[in-house]
C-alpha cells in the first residue's frame, strides 16, 4: 500500500477559529486549576480572544477558503462572523454580575459561550453539509447547557430540556435532508450540488431541500417551528436569553442564506414559497402573540420571531440587494436587541430583578436615560425613520419589491404595523403611567451596552452610507 | 435468492419488529433491550454492505455505551410509564396522519427515482476509496488528514459534551469525608500522636486525634 | 464482498448455536418439567415478608454521568481505530492531527478530575 500524504492544509484562513479554540482550551485548564474564583480573569481572557479573532477576521481580504474547500472565508461570511463575535462578548459582559448575583458564577459559563462562538463561526463558514452540521452540533450543544445553567432553577431547566429535545429534533431533520440531497446529487459541497440540481432535479432533492430550510428554521427560530422562543427567553437567564437572541441567531441566518444561495441558487423557485411563507407567518404571529404578553422578555421573544421573519424577507428575494438587506437588517437587529436586553437587565429595584411591563411604568421620572434608551429602541423597533431599523426594514422590504414579492412586503409592512402596538405601549407606560419602583443604577458594563445600543441606532443614519456598502460587498461575494 | 438476500431480509425484517417493540413495549426497560436488538441488526444490514468498521463501532459504541446509558436515564426518571401511556391512544390518529404523510413522501421519492446526471460520475469520485483496503483502513486514511477539520470540530464536540455534563449534573457534596491518599501517606507520627502526661488518680480524657479539615484547621 | 462475507462464517455459526441451546434450554423445562403452581409459591418472596414496596427505584444521577464520560472516552477510542491501521499511510501530518484531538481530550480529562467527576463520595 503506497503512502497518502494529503499535504497540510492552510490554516490561515481559519485563524480566528483556531485563536478561539485555544483560548477556550487555555480557560478550560485554567478554571479547573483555579477554580470558579477566576471567574473574572477567565471573563476577560475570553473577551480579549473574542476581540483578537475579530481582529484576524477582519484582517482578511477577499474569498479564501481551506480544508479541501469545507471552509471558505469571504467578505459575507467576515460579516457575519463578525456580528456574532460582538454577541457573544456582550453576552459574557452583561453576564457576569448577573450570575454572580444568583450564585451560578461558574467559569463553564464563559468557556461555553467561547465554544458555541467557534460552533457559529464555523456555520458563517461552512460550504457544504458536513461542516455546516458540525458547526451547528458544536453551536447548539453548548447552548442547551448554557439555557440551563442554572440548574437548581425549574424554569431554566424546564428551558434546557426544551431546547435540547427540539433541537436534538431539528438536527435530526437538518441531518435527514442532507441525507437525501447527499444521495441524489452525489455531493455535499455546496457548488457541486448547485451544479447537479441545475436543470432539472427529483422530487428527492425537493423533499431533502424542505426538510434541510425545516431543521434550519428551528434555528432561526421562525414559524411554525418557534414554539421553544418564547419558553426559552422566559426560563433562561436573562444574559443567556440575551446570547439566544442575537449571536446564534447571526449563524442561523448566515448559513441558511449561504446553503440557500450557493448550493439552491438554481432552484430558487422551489425554496421560495417556502422562505415566504415561513417569513410571513413569522411576521404575522411576531405581531399578534407579542400584544398579550406582561413579561417583557417573552415580548422580545416574539419580536425576535418577527424580526426573524423581516431578515427572510431580503433571503426569499434570494437576490444581491436581498442578501445587502438581510445583513443590513441583521446588523441593526443585533443592535436593538443587545440594546432592549440590557435595559431589562438594568430593570433591579431593592436588590431584585423584575421583567414585567408593569416594572416600567414611569420609568422617565424615575430613571430617564433608561426610559430614553428604551423609547430610542422601541421607536427603531417599529421602523422609524431616522433610526437603525428604519434602514434594516427599507432594504429588506426594497428588495422584496424590486423581486416583484409585492404580498410579501405588504403583509411586512403591515405587521410592522400592527407590532407598533405593542412597542409604543412600552413607551406609553414608561412616560405616561405612575411611576413604580424606581431602578437601582445598573453596573457599568450594562450602562455601556445600552448607551452604544442607543448610540448606534441613533446616529445609524449618519453611518448608513459606510455600512451599506460593506452589506453589499458583503452580499456580492456570495453570488 | 443467495444467501445475502436472505440475511438482508432477517436483518430488517428483525431490525423493523424491534424498533416496533421499542415504542409500544409498555416497559420501559424492555423497549430500550428492543433497541438493542434494532442496535445489532443494523450493525448486521452495516456488515453485508461491506462496512465492516462502522458495523463494529455500532456494536461497540451504541450496544456497549449508549444503550447503557439509555438504561440509566429510563431508571433515573421513575416515570410512572404505563401511566403516561394513557394518552397514547388518543394522539394514535395524528400520529398516523404524519406516518401517512412520510410514507407518501418516501413513495414519491422512490416513484420518481432520478438522478441527477452528473450525480452517478460525481459518486463514483466520491468513493475513490480502495476497494482492497481493510473498511478501517480506508477510513484511516482520509479522516485524519483529507478531513482533518471536520475530525478537530469531532473533538471539540465531544468536549463540549464532556463540560455540558458535568456541569449540569455534578453537584459537589458537602460533608463527605473523602479518603485522600497523599494526605494519608504525608502522615507523620507527629500529626498522629500526642502524647499525654498522665497525673496520677487523673484518668485519661479521650483527646481524639488531631487533624486537618478541608479548611485546614485543626479538628 | 463474498470473501468478507464468508469471513463472518463462523460468526453466524456461533450465534445460531447459542440461539439454539438457549431456546433448548427455555423451552425444555416447559415440556418436560413437572408443574403445579398456586398462588403463595409464586408470589414474590423478600425475607419472609411481602415486599415492601415497587422494586423499581431511581437511580442516582452519577450513574449517568459516569455513563456519559464513559461514552465519550468510548468514541475517543473508536478514533483510535482507523488511525492504528493507517498510521503508516498517513504520515506525520495524520499522526499530529491525532495528537492534537488527544490534546483537546485530554484537557477535558483534566477539567474532569479537578472537577471531582471522578470520584464516588
Amino acid at each position: 500500500m503506497n503512502t497518502v500524504i494529503s499535504p497540510v492544509p492552510a490554516l490561515g484562513p481559519a485563524l480566528p477559529e483556531i485563536v478561539l479554540a485555544i483560548a477556550s482550551l487555555g480557560l478550560v485548564l485554567l478554571g479547573a486549576i483555579r477554580g470558579d474564583g477566576a471567574k473574572r480573569l477567565i471573563d476577560w481572557i475570553a473577551i480579549l480572544a473574542l476581540v483578537v479573532a475579530g481582529f484576524i477576521l477582519l484582517e482578511g481580504q477577499g474569498r479564501v477558503s481551506t480544508f479541501n474547500d469545507a471552509f471558505v472565508v469571504d467578505g459575507f461570511a467576515r460579516a457575519m462572523k463578525t456580528l456574532t463575535i460582538i454577541g457573544s462578548i456582550a453576552a459574557i459582559l452583561m453576564s457576569s454580575r448577573f450570575l454572580t448575583e444568583l450564585k451560578i458564577a461558574r467559569f463553564e459559563y464563559t468557556v461555553l459561550i467561547l465554544l458555541s462562538t467557534i460552533g457559529m463561526m464555523m456555520m458563517c463558514s461552512a460550504n457544504e453539509l458536513i461542516s455546516l452540521y458540525l458547526g451547528v452540533e458544536l453551536q447548539s450543544l453548548a447552548l442547551y447547557v448554557v439555557a440551563a445553567i442554572h440548574r437548581d432553577d425549574a424554569k431554566s431547566s424546564e428551558a434546557g430540556l426544551k431546547y435540547f429535545v427540539l433541537g436534538a429534533l431539528s438536527s435530526g431533520m437538518l441531518l435527514y435532508g442532507m441525507s437525501l440531497v447527499y444521495g441524489f446529487t452525489g455531493s455535499v459541497t455546496f457548488p457541486t450540488i448547485a451544479k447537479a440540481v441545475t436543470g432539472g432535479h427529483g422530487s428527492g432533492v425537493m423533499i431533502g431541500l424542505v426538510f434541510i430550510v425545516a431543521g434550519l428554521a428551528f434555528k432561526m427560530s421562525v414559524v411554525p417551528f418557534h414554539m421553544w422562543t418564547p419558553d426559552v427567553y422566559e426560563g433562561a437567564p436573562t444574559p443567556v436569553a440575551a446570547f439566544f437572541a442575537t449571536a446564534p441567531k447571526m449563524a442561523a441566518v448566515a448559513m441558511t442564506t449561504r446553503i440557500l444561495i450557493d448550493a439552491f441558487l438554481p432552484i430558487v423557485k422551489d425554496w421560495q414559497p417556502i422562505i415566504a411563507f415561513a417569513a410571513i407567518a413569522s411576521m404575522v404571529l411576531g405581531a399578534f402573540a407579542a400584544i398579550a404578553q406582561s413579561n417583557i422578555k417573552r415580548l422580545m421573544a416574539y419580536s425576535s420571531i418577527g424580526n426573524m421573519g423581516y431578515a427572510l424577507v431580503g433571503l426569499a428575494a434570494g437576490t444581491v440587494q436581498g442578501v445587502e438587506g438581510v445583513v443590513i437588517f441583521m446588523t441593526t437587529y443585533l443592535a436593538m436587541t443587545l440594546g432592549v436586553f440590557a435595559v431589562i437587565l438594568a430593570m433591579q429595584t431593592g436588590g431584585k430583578r423584575v421583567e414585567t411591563v408593569a416594572d416600567l411604568a414611569g420609568a422617565s421620572r424615575t430613571s430617564p436615560a433608561l426610559a430614553f434608551v428604551m423609547a430610542a429602541l422601541m421607536f427603531s423597533l417599529i421602523g422609524i425613520p431616522p433610526l437603525a431599523g428604519f434602514f434594516g426594514k427599507f432594504y429588506v422590504f426594497a428588495a422584496a419589491i424590486e423581486a416583484k414579492l409585492f404580498v410579501l412586503a405588504v403583509i411586512g409592512i403591515v405587521a410592522s404595523v400592527v407590532s407598533a402596538f405593542y412597542y409604543l405601549r412600552l413607551v406609553k407606560v414608561m412616560y405616561f403611567d405612575a411611576p413604580a419602583p424606581a431602578f437601582q443604577v445598573a453596573p457599568l458594563e450594562i450602562r455601556g451596552v445600552m448607551y452604544a445600543a442607543a448610540a448606534f441606532v441613533i446616529v445609524f443614519a449618519v453611518i448608513a452610507n459606510p455600512i451599506r456598502t460593506m452589506a453589499a460587498a458583503a452580499a456580492k461575494s456570495l453570488f | 435468492m443467495n444467501v445475502i438476500t436472505l440475511f438482508f431480509y432477517l436483518f430488517s425484517g428483525v431490525l423493523i419488529a424491534s424498533a416496533v417493540m421499542v415504542v409500544s413495549s409498555r416497559n420501559p426497560v424492555h423497549a430500550v433491550l428492543f433497541l438493542i436488538l434494532a442496535f445489532v441488526n443494523a450493525a448486521g444490514l452495516f456488515l453485508l454492505m461491506g462496512a465492516e468498521f462502522l458495523a463494529m463501532i455500532l456494536i461497540v459504541v451504541y450496544v456497549g455505551a449508549v444503550a447503557v446509558l439509555f438504561l440509566f436515564v429510563v431508571m433515573m426518571l421513575d416515570v410512572d410509564f404505563a401511566e403516561l401511556r394513557q394518552g397514547f391512544l388518543q394522539y394514535l390518529p395524528i400520529g398516523a396522519v404524519i406516518s401517512a404523510i412520510f410514507f407518501i413522501e418516501l413513495a414519491l421519492v422512490v416513484g420518481t427515482w432520478q438522478l441527477a446526471p452528473e450525480a452517478l460520475a460525481l459518486r463514483k469520485a466520491a468513493a475513490a476509496a480502495p476497494v482492497d483496503a481493510m473498511n478501517a483502513r480506508a477510513l484511516g486514511r482520509v479522516l485524519y488528514t483529507e478531513y482533518v477539520y471536520f475530525f478537530q470540530a469531532a473533538g471539540l464536540i465531544l468536549l463540549v459534551a464532556m463540560i455540558g455534563a458535568i456541569v449540569l449534573t455534578l453537584r459537589e457534596r458537602h460533608g463527605v469525608r473523602r479518603q485522600d491518599v497523599m494526605r494519608q501517606n504525608a502522615r507523620g507520627k507527629a500529626d498522629a500522636m500526642s502524647v499525654v502526661t498522665v497525673q496520677p488518680g487523673q484518668g485519661v480524657t479521650v483527646q481524639g486525634v488531631k487533624r486537618k479539615d478541608a479548611a485546614g484547621q485543626e479538628v | 464482498m463474498q470473501n468478507l462475507l464468508v469471513d463472518y462464517l463462523p460468526l453466524v455459526l456461533f450465534i445460531g448455536l447459542s440461539a439454539v441451546i438457549g431456546l433448548a434450554l427455555m423451552i425444555a423445562p416447559f415440556v418436560v418439567a413437572h408443574q403445579n403452581p398456586d398462588p403463595e409459591k409464586l408470589s414474590a418472596y423478600e425475607c419472609g415478608f411481602n415486599a415492601f414496596d415497587d422494586a423499581r427505584m431511581k437511580f442516582d444521577v452519577r450513574f449517568y454521568l459516569v455513563a456519559i464520560l464513559f461514552i465519550i472516552f468510548d468514541l475517543e477510542v473508536a478514533f483510535l481505530f482507523p488511525w492504528a491501521v493507517a498510521l503508516k499511510d498517513v504520515g506525520a501530518f495524520g499522526f499530529w492531527s491525532m495528537m492534537v484531538f488527544l490534546g483537546v481530550l485530554t484537557i477535558g480529562f483534566v477539567y474532569e478530575w479537578r472537577k471531582g467527576a471522578l470520584e464516588w463520595d
